[in-house]
């Protein structure tokens, strides 16, 4: 696999490369926006993070299911079943600063090595998934650099000012698409996942001493 | 503190139901890639097929038929070059040995078991509310209100849906999952020469009968240096002959010290140093049973259960290894497997299809006594906890689907003064112990065959048979190196 073949690091999904026009006319449109992560570990969290705040703000369509996959193996393929699309959205370790967004195009390329020795993981569902013809030809995984995967259960200053620019990213991703999402009214009593305050959890005022 | 009969029940069923999904899919999907060449799958004749797979076995889904869909399913997967995916797999590897009639046969029931899996997780989900991470267990007893009359408690309905799962999974089990571990144990007899390693074998009882946990449906215990008849059993969850002789050295691990402890005056203080083969090189610490390193898992409580003369134990093993022995002498070759064979790599996989067996009838029998003591007008599943004041401490255990798994605790005035896991894979993969003697895996790896250094697929063999649990907390997606690197056990 060519290295550019997979990811395009940008804060800006439009410049990503947009392979997935040429399926915007197809006839139906049924997907799923799957986080991914395990909330015990602070930035490792992001994805259900993510989708947790993109529920919060956002009526998304019927055509649209929102699913925290949380640390699940197989049993995430029933949810592959049927779908048009199918966006990741994880913490990616690509090396840039904390907090950066990244885009890959073809995760199931992208994820082809196969001899790790843990148990089920997303490689060997997205493998299993292609195999037995559940995996849909249009699966994107959006995902943020992590800062720190240490057990907690805050996300780090730096992913928790950039996780709007996550979750805007998969609004932007579902308008490609060609579903439009609306924004709720701001509710109070519902400030969403990030909290009001970015960045002050005890541990990050901690860190700042 | 003890549990009402019902929650003992309960908490049985999810233990065997998620014992059967945990074997299933690791042999399917985690471990026979590893023996089973797909690729190869391509060129068998589907009748041929067929014809193996229905004198091996009265399964109806081994249709000519059957077999073809799945070439067909391999075939338009391949075309699409959708085989990327498979890219690093060891296809071709000279080590595959299966004939083409075989893998297609194995790849047929890898797509089926997909759907068998799935099935028995219902069990887990309908009873623990979800899976994974369970969420009906307390202190006390289960969160699952029984009343037969009811919609939204643990009713007659529900029960008779678990019932229809436990049975569609028996027939899966014994006609399927078991059959093809004998044919491919068979055809790889040869791997029960490699992958012995540590041979002290350890398990725990499982499956309480009583609501203090004194009788066990299971049987469990400890065995010496691969010789069954030194088998000393593990009888209650207070037994000191466990208690007393559990401990864990850090000599080459990085934690702060060198010490032998038990896990109540242990600590976990991370010092990572350089890697240092001689030094601390791992992240894992060292148990010990009575002193040495002891391996753990299905097989360990295979060979303990069989020691114990437990009858569902006897039965499945003797049957496996005689279902091994027809293939063999269905192949013409004059190898012979005995108990003994099972102290292998092979042997481990063997080992969890017998232990899948047993869970099985297990999970037959506590469905029946949980529906008798319902039938009785018994309904109780929590008794509320009484927690002593002062400093307490206990211990708890339990025979997952890895191996023993064991929690120790301190509490002092109502608060955690210490607490710590020592895990299946812990055993397993642990490095050298205070007197350097070798865990399970790092045994095992010696005198493994690798017929190709760049693709060591027996390495891998013998690695997974133990099916380990490592970085399964950890699914963060690295962009740049592809492999995830992050390596814990639990």
């Amino acid at each position: 696999m060519s290295p550019n073949q997979t990811a395009s690091n940008s804060n800006c999904p439009e410049s990503a490369k947009n392979e997935d026009s040429k399926d915007s006319g197809q006839s139906f449109l049924n997907v799923l926006v799957l986080g991914l992560g395990n909330i015990l570990l602070s930035d490792e969290s992001a994805g259900v993070k993510a989708v947790e705040e993109l529920q919060n703000r956002y009526d998304c369509s019927d055509a649209v299911e929102i699913v925290d996959g949380g640390t699940m193996g197989l049993e995430l393929l029933p949810y592959f079943e049927g779908r048009s699309h199918i966006l990741i959205i994880d913490a990616v370790k690509s090396g840039n600063e904390p907090g950066t967004v990244t885009r890959i195009g073809d995760p199931p390329a992208f994820l082809q090595e196969k001899t790790s020795p843990h148990q089920i993981g997303l490689p060997d569902v997205l493998r299993i998934a292609a195999i037995t013809g559940s995996l849909p030809r249009n699966v994107i995984l959006l995902g943020i650099e992590p800062k720190r995967l240490s057990t907690g259960l805050n996300l780090s200053a730096e992913v928790a000012l950039n996780l709007n620019r996550l979750v805007e990213m998969v609004v932007a991703e579902l308008d490609k698409i060609g579903i439009k999402v609306q924004s709720k009214k701001s509710n109070p009593t519902n400030p969403g996942v990030i909290g009001n305050v970015p960045g002050n959890s005890i541990e990050d005022r901690k860190n700042r001493k | 503190m003890e549990a009402p009969l019902n929650a003992q029940y309960i908490r049985n069923l999810i233990l065997g139901a998620h014992g059967i999904f945990d074997h299933i899919v690791h042999f399917y999907h985690l471990c026979a890639l590893d023996w089973v060449d797909i690729v190869s799958a391509l060129k068998a004749d589907p009748k041929d097929t067929a014809d193996l797979a229905q004198q091996l076995s009265a399964w109806p889904k081994n249709s000519r038929h059957e077999m073809k869909a799945s070439q067909d399913r391999l075939k338009t997967f391949v075309n699409s070059g959708q085989l990327g995916v498979y890219a690093s797999g060891y296809w071709g590897h000279k080590a595959m040995k299966l004939p083409p009639k075989v893998n297609l046969l194995a790849f047929s029931h890898y797509l089926q078991a997909l759907d068998y899996q799935q099935r028995i997780n219902k069990v887990v989900a309908i009873l623990g509310s979800k899976t994974p991470h369970i969420q009906n267990l307390a202190v006390g007893g289960v969160a699952n209100p029984i009343n037969p009359d009811s919609q939204s408690a643990l009713n007659m309905e529900r029960l008779y849906y678990v019932k229809t799962l436990i049975d569609e999974i028996g027939d899966f089990i014994k006609n399927v999952y078991m059959v093809d571990v004998a044919a491919v144990g068979a055809i790889y007899a040869d791997w029960t020469t490699y992958g012995k390693g540590v041979t002290n074998y350890l398990c725990v009882p499982d499956m309480p009968l009583d609501t203090a946990g004194t009788k066990f449906e299971l049987p469990g215990g400890y065995i010496a240096n691969g010789d069954v008849s030194s088998f000393k059993a593990i009888t209650s969850f207070k037994d000191d002959y466990f208690k007393e002789n559990v401990k864990e050295s850090i000599k080459h691990s990085w934690y702060q010290g060198d010490w032998d402890r038990h896990p109540w005056e242990e600590e976990t203080v991370p010092n990572m140093t350089e890697y240092d083969e001689n030094g601390k090189y791992s992240w894992v610490k060292a148990p010990t049973f009575k002193g040495k390193p002891a391996q753990v898992g299905p097989l360990a409580n295979v060979l303990c259960m069989f020691a114990a003369g437990h009858k569902p134990t006897v039965k499945y093993a003797t049957g496996t290894l005689d279902t091994v022995n027809a293939v063999l002498s269905m192949l013409g070759s004059s190898t012979r497997v005995s108990v003994n064979s099972l102290h292998s790599t092979i042997g481990r996989i063997a080992g969890r299809a017998i232990r899948c067996a047993v869970l099985h009838d297990a999970l037959v029998s506590q469905w029946q006594v949980l529906i008798d003591n319902i039938g009785k007008g018994d309904y109780a599943t929590y008794n509320e906890p009484v927690f002593p004041k002062g400093e307490q401490m206990g211990f708890g255990f339990h025979e997952a689907p890895r191996g023993m798994l064991s929690h120790w605790v301190v509490i002092k005035d109502g608060k955690i003064k210490n607490y710590q896991c020592v895990v299946p894979s812990t055993w397993n993969a642990a490095p050298r112990n205070s007197e350097d003697a070798k865990g399970p895996y790092e045994a095992a790896l010696i005198g493994n065959p690798v017929a190709d250094p760049e693709k060591p697929l027996e390495v891998l063999r013998t690695v997974h048979s133990f099916d380990p649990c490592l970085a399964c907390a950890i699914h963060m997606v690295d962009s740049n190196n592809k492999k995830i690197v992050k390596v814990r056990a639990f």
